[in-house]
């Protein structure tokens, strides 16, 4: 690298995380940049091209859906990490924990008295109509009344420097492996860049989650049997679940591993059943059990939600939470907070617009090429309309499908993602990012200092799914705080 | 561990020692007829032979040139027992059950197989083939010093040991059952130099030369026999190998619930005995092939023992459910 490797970078008209709009380097970006100017000419693509190797060593790989030839692919990891000081990360942190409390609390409610719809807050029909909402989940009652175990909610910094809330996943979030392996891959290939940051450590995360894991067993049993439960190798994220397992030290079982008898769930091991109390399900509520949920679903076990009825056995996530994650009840999590916390939201939600109101349909309809529409239970980028860039006809073709059901639609302004300096070729383009924090609520919240930060690869591209061309950066929580004054354009 | 894991292990095992065991067949083929390039007998049959797939072979190869054979023993995907299929099923096992081994023992092998998956070897260069036989010997045994080195001495490491010594025991008898096929066609060089070279090279590919030298000095049919079946410690013997899968067996069973009775420990441990019992003169009157069959056979029920007491889920439900009937009917009812 030559003393002007980020001479020529663009910043451009979006909020950069590492420069200012001036091109000075934030502070909390300044170690990184001087580390990265004294490298030698072509250093650093040397050292990007060493962890790409070591990606395919590690296998750290993903299965594409519908790519019936490469069905494993490396998830990209950039080197260039995306840095939050303490001031940044305790304000994202607080939000977080604020956010996870009231739907948890939603969920309570949902499922048992539903006073927010009693009180009008949410119309009832959208609830009823909610793909996710499970009415075999009533009156059931999780150890300590928590629901959501872990969640990876999405987050994004607008061009107003400000952080939205894009999206919370409350089913089965992943990525939190690719946390853990990417700051493996920085500590070999950057150890100096990290001493010298001053970086908040990822790696007790397997501790905090296996913890997490423990506290939520059935009633009186002390040392509880905790297993992971995956759909099984042809899953994309089967490589974090095998990931989880093994750090955890637990079984990573499949639905034919398990049986239940006589109350209790049971994995068939070498030596006769074991009694398993815990289950870090990563698979679909709707698979879990086919005489509660899907009929025909092979990959569950028939019988395991009477046992969790019982109180048994525990889910983490505990079934029921996806109708919190629908993308139309997240445009009422504002109000959640305010019904059941009595305070107002820290982290905004993006602008959303609800299509099965009416006016606000007609909105949605009239600007279909400003803004972004998305159907209510898709993840992964899939079911997506990216107004400004679509054709006439893909917007006739949304415009169709969400006056047919307009439930199922929801639609927000095109918004600006945030950017990180990017290696290209041999110089740095800023690329957009989001960012996906792992939260943990067991006895307490817990936030993973960080999270997933995802980086859309392709110029311009605002698609950061790792099944489209997305991939990732390490998140570098800072101990330190800096003054936010001499950044002029972070918010007040 | 569970039951599907512990079988994952045990073919992980079983399936990069196979991949190992092809390369040594191929490999010595290489090296036995070099020493025949002088008279034209270039024998490349055998091998198709002695993997009892000649039929797969028939159908989708048009002759015995060593080109072909090696291809098909090698790099055909379609045929599942070849090196890289063996290697690819090997890396399938070894990915569902990940959570299960140690990072290193993974890595070794996705890096052992990515190495025979990006290997475009000439098959006609002998030397590039050579060293390619050779490379994959060498990270069979990286594996396995990595898996010996790092995996606790539990379940798993058993499994896979189990797996690992059944298979090597299997190969063995298929090389000595290469140097049959091999004979058939020069009866008359029996105890002639051809034969002595012959027997050396079969020695040699199972690593054993030097080892057999430190016994027994000179090469005879007899001891040759006697080395490979039933040395009590040269580790690539027959009955060495299944001496280690008892052993790995016995710790299994120590390990878990005492059971009523255990099919693949007695299955296991009559096939040792009948080894003990063998008099190898025997053997050569009655037929080496004769006796490699019908071992070969026993060992197949060897296998298929251990999949109905530890792996098979049917098996395991309809024992359990049993076990918990009779323990209702004797404990004493309340009140």
């Amino acid at each position: 690298m030559t003393q002007s490797a980020f001479d020529n970078y663009e910043v451009g008209p979006f909020y950069d995380e590492a420069l200012a709009i001036d091109g000075t380097p934030r502070l909390q970006a300044r170690s990184v940049t001087e580390f990265i100017k004294t490298l030698p000419a072509g250093e650093y693509r040397r050292r990007q091209e060493a962890v790409d190797r070591a990606l395919l060593r590690l296998g750290i790989t993903f299965t594409v859906y519908g790519d019936e030839n490469g069905t494993e692919k490396i998830f990209p990891f950039d080197c260039i990490p995306r840095i939050l000081d303490a001031t940044q990360w305790s304000h994202i942190e607080a939000g977080l924990k604020q956010r996870i409390r009231a739907l948890n609390e939603f969920l309570s409610d949902i499922y048992g008295e539903q006073q927010i719809l009693n009180d009008g807050i949410i119309p009832r029909e959208l609830i009823e109509g909610a793909e996710s909402y499970r009415v075999a989940c009533h009156g059931l009652k999780p150890p300590g009344g928590v629901w959501c175990h872990i969640t990876g909610t999405d987050l994004i910094r607008h061009s107003d420097g400000g952080i939205y809330v894009l999206e919370d996943n409350l089913r089965c979030p992943s990525g939190v492996s690719y946390v853990l392996q990417n700051r493996m891959l920085m500590k070999r290939t950057f150890p100096r860049m990290i001493a010298e940051a001053g970086v908040r450590p990822v790696d007790d995360y397997p501790n905090k989650l296996y913890s997490t894991l423990c506290q939520i067993a059935p009633e009186g049993v002390t040392e509880p049997t905790v297993v992971v439960m995956t759909p099984g190798i042809y899953n994309s994220a089967y490589y974090e679940h095998s990931f989880l397992a093994q750090q955890m030290g637990v079984e990573l079982v499949e639905g034919r591993d398990l049986t239940v008898r006589d109350g209790m769930v049971y994995m068939r091991t070498t030596d006769g059943f074991q009694k398993v109390d815990v289950i870090y399900r990563r698979i679909d509520d709707n698979f879990l059990d086919p005489d509660a949920f899907l009929p025909d679903s092979m990959l569950g076990v028939k019988g395991l939600m009477d046992v969790y009825r019982r109180g048994n056995v525990s889910l983490a996530n505990a079934p029921g939470t996806g109708v919190a994650d629908d993308k139309v009840i997240y445009a009422f999590v504002p109000e959640m907070i305010r019904y059941y916390l009595n305070t107002e939201p820290i982290l905004p939600n993006v602008e959303t617009y609800v299509c099965s109101i009416e006016e606000q349909r007609k909105y949605v309809l009239d600007n279909l090429d400003k803004l972004v529409v998305k159907a209510a239970n898709e993840a992964g980028g899939y079911g997506m309309l990216i107004g400004p860039h679509a054709t006439d006809e893909q917007r006739r073709e949304f415009g169709h499908r969400i006056r047919e059901q307009p439930r199922n639609y929801i639609a927000q302004p095109t918004l600006s993602l945030s950017r990180v300096p990017t290696l290209v070729d041999d110089h740095f383009e800023g690329r957009h990012v989001d960012l996906r924090p792992y939260i943990l609520y067991g006895k307490d919240i817990w936030v993973l200092p960080g999270g997933l930060t995802r980086v859309a690869l392709k110029k311009g591209s605002l698609v950061v799914n790792s099944s489209q061309g997305g991939g990732s950066k390490d998140t570098w929580v800072l101990a330190r705080a800096f003054e936010s004054v001499t950044d002029p354009d972070l918010p007040l | 561990m569970l039951s599907r894991v512990a079988e994952s292990i045990y073919w992980m095992a079983r399936y990069v020692e196979r991949a190992e065991n092809l390369a040594r067949f191929v490999d010595i083929n290489i090296k036995l007829n070099l020493d025949h390039a002088y008279d034209g007998l270039d024998q490349w049959e055998p091998l198709v032979r002695t993997t009892g797939d000649d039929e797969y072979f028939a159908e989708h190869y048009d002759s015995f040139e060593r080109q072909e054979v090696i291809r098909f023993l090698a790099f055909d995907l379609e045929y599942p027992n070849s090196l890289i299929s063996s290697l690819q099923i090997a890396r399938e096992n070894a990915r569902t059950v990940r959570e299960a081994i140690p990072s290193e023992v993974w890595e070794q092998l996705n890096d052992f197989y990515h190495f025979v998956r990006g290997t475009h070897v000439s098959h006609d260069s002998l030397e590039g083939l050579s060293d390619f036989f050779q490379q994959v010997k060498q990270n069979s045994h990286l594996y396995n010093g990595i898996l010996d080195a790092t995996l606790s001495r539990g379940e798993a490491w058993h499994f896979a040991n189990m797996g690992r010594m059944l298979e090597r025991a299997d190969k063995t008898s298929r090389l000595l059952d290469v140097k049959y096929f091999t004979l058939l066609k020069n009866v008359t060089d029996v105890n002639t130099t051809i034969d002595d070279l012959q027997w050396s090279a079969l020695l040699r590919s199972v690593s054993g030369f030097e080892m057999y030298r430190k016994r027994f000095h000179a090469i005879t049919v007899n001891r040759v026999a006697e080395f490979l079946v039933r040395d009590r410690v040269f580790p690539r013997s027959i009955r060495f190998c299944l001496d280690q899968a008892a052993l790995s067996l016995d710790a299994i069973i120590s390990q878990g619930q005492p059971r009523d009775s255990n099919p693949a420990e007695e299955c296991l441990n009559g096939l040792r005995q009948r080894l003990v019992e063998l008099h190898m003169q025997d053997v050569i009157d009655r037929g080496m092939h004769e006796f490699i069959d019908d071992f070969q056979h026993q060992l197949n029920e060897v296998g298929t023992a251990i999949f109905e007491t530890y792996f098979d889920r049917a098996h395991l439900d309809e024992v359990q459910s049993s076990q918990r009937q009779s323990q209702f009917q004797s404990s004493p009812t309340p009140g």
